[in-house]
């Protein structure tokens, strides 16, 4: 498997040679944060057309097809269209917090971002408590979306932000529980080394089998919800609240939002590719070694993307098959089902480990 | 002058700016704001020393819960009349002497105090393993921290009980 950090070694080795180390530190740090940036936006628009056809595709439509072929320039004018307009000033409004806001969400979600497995030795951020950093880092998001609400001095803003604050708090409880379910089972919190331990031994999802399978579920549920996607998408229900937190944002702010909101999908969904299908690990069988072979001649990060990308479209496949759910509805779901579920599903799955059960 | 110490002083101007700016703004909302870039200021500065356990927990907590809390209270409590109230004579007089009071202590102790820079010139993540935490946390041993972690599990269960008894429907 080819490992991404010669290249980086290589790079840090140059750039020593120039200059001292603490040069050497800032230039890698300020052309990590160019690459985050670059495929944040890129990988944006590859969203947003992707959402629009599956959207499409599902509602028996064909979804954008005129805008070059196949649609494929309509999200480039979409974000021309965005970065021209106009940032408005309202009056009576807090200036500072309501032009503050959308920055919270755009780096809470790019901090996030930057947390994920791309290929062997190619983690931006890699700590001993990886899986914790990022479920710490994403609530910084909430304070953005709660300042947005306020910030706007609207009555549609502020439900929204208080349906969203209330709905993120909530389904974070059976994130972090399925992720303990997963940690107890890999015994460590370091991306990186979860992601080596699939490679050796094979995915998290076939060694954990039935605790796994429970929390892969309930991930892909809570996931969108933490998302604010269909069917929870209540903050920005657009029949009754026109566009929930971000209603009053326009130009390049509301462009934030729309952002951040298709980012976390891809990050939710690069998370659980890594949790539970083995981030860049390639496929093995054991006992055939022909075929593993021809999966390890696969790219790392081919392995990635294509995993984040199938579970991008169960999330996209749940978004546009189910209907909205009430606000209580939504929590009760929550709190009186998917998180007594998860317990207990952390429960089983330590007495897998603890007996030795998984494979 | 390493890219550690530039670090720790761009993390000490943000701490102290939005400490005072927490204090002298008129508005509650944007004190709970500046108050949030104080505490990741400060979870900053964990992460600088290599404690990324903790710095991550200062996020998660004071991030993640009491600032969202405090916003959320604010929403819930009050209307457009969020301004602090006015300064009376004494208030001012009172707060002036207090405030002086806490200054010259704090001062005083940073000036006796001698501190041991060298120890934590190279910041290592490895200091302190998340095993070696969790294993102190739930360990009954000499400093292993059960007693106090049952204490506060139900300190917060009580919470939750008091909490649904203020809340139900009657």
């Amino acid at each position: 498997m080819f490992d991404f950090s010669v290249i980086s070694q290589w790079l840090h080795n140059l750039l020593l040679s120039i200059v001292p180390e603490w040069a050497a530190i800032l230039i890698e740090s300020v052309l990590v944060a160019l690459v985050i940036i670059t495929l944040y936006a890129v990988f944006a628009i590859v969203l947003i057309y992707m959402e629009r056809k599956i959207c499409g595709f599902f509602q028996c439509r064909l979804g954008p097809n005129r805008v070059g072929k196949w649609g494929l320039l309509q999200v480039f004018a979409d974000v021309f269209k965005m970065l021209q307009k106009e940032i408005i000033k309202m009056r009576q409004t807090d200036r500072f917090l309501h032009d503050l806001a959308p920055f919270f969400v755009v780096t809470a979600s790019m901090l996030t971002f930057a947390c994920l497995p791309w290929n062997k030795g190619a983690h931006m951020i890699d700590f001993n408590i990886g899986i914790f950093f990022i479920l710490a880092v994403s609530s910084v998001g909430v304070v953005g979306i709660l300042l947005a609400g306020w910030g706007s001095n609207s009555k549609y803003p502020l439900i929204g932000a208080m349906r969203s604050g209330a709905q993120i708090i909530s389904y974070e409880l059976s994130i972090g529980l399925t992720m303990l379910t997963m940690i107890c089972l890999t015994g460590t919190m370091q991306i990186s080394e979860i992601v080596e331990q699939q490679a050796a031994e094979g995915w998290n999802i076939f060694r954990g089998h039935v605790p796994a399978l429970i929390a892969f579920v309930i991930y892909l549920i809570a996931g969108n919800a933490e998302c604010n996607r269909g069917p929870f998408d209540l903050p920005e229900a657009e029949s009754e609240l026109t566009a929930g937190y971000h209603t009053e944002y326009s130009g390049m702010h509301f462009g934030y939002f729309y952002l951040a909101e298709y980012l976390n999908l891809f990050i939710a969904a690069g998370i659980a590719s890594t949790i539970f299908l083995g981030g860049w690990a390639p496929l093995h069988i054991a006992g055939l070694d022909g075929f593993n072979g021809v999966m390890d001649a696969i790219p790392g990060i081919v392995w990635f993307l294509g995993k984040t990308f199938f579970v991008v479209f169960l999330f996209m496949w749940e978004r546009w098959t189910l209907p909205r759910l009430r606000i209580d509805n939504i929590l009760s779901l929550e709190w009186k089902y998917l998180m007594p579920i998860s317990m207990a599903n952390l429960v089983l799955m330590a007495l897998v480990v603890a007996f030795k059960l998984y494979l | 002058m390493d890219s550690q110490n530039i670090m720790f002083i761009v993390l000490a101007v943000v701490i102290t700016l939005s400490s005072v700016l927490t204090v002298v703004t008129r508005s509650i909302m944007r004190a709970a704001t500046y108050l949030f870039f104080t505490l990741l200021g400060t979870a900053g500065l964990y992460f600088l020393m290599g404690y990324t356990f903790l710095g991550a927990v200062q996020v998660m907590v004071y991030a993640g819960g009491i600032i969202v809390l405090y916003v959320f209270a604010i929403l819930l409590t009050r209307g457009t009349k969020d301004s602090l109230s006015e300064n009376t004579k004494s208030k001012i007089i009172l707060s002036a002497v207090l405030s002086l009071v806490g200054f010259g202590l704090a001062a005083y102790l940073i000036f006796i105090q001698q501190f041991k820079a060298e120890v934590l010139a190279a910041p290592n993540e490895s200091v302190l393993t998340m095993q070696q935490i969790g294993t102190n946390m739930l360990s009954t041993d000499q400093g292993g921290y059960l007693l106090p972690f049952e204490a506060v599990s139900v300190l917060l269960l009580a919470c939750i009980v008091a909490g649904l008894m203020i809340a139900r429907k009657r």
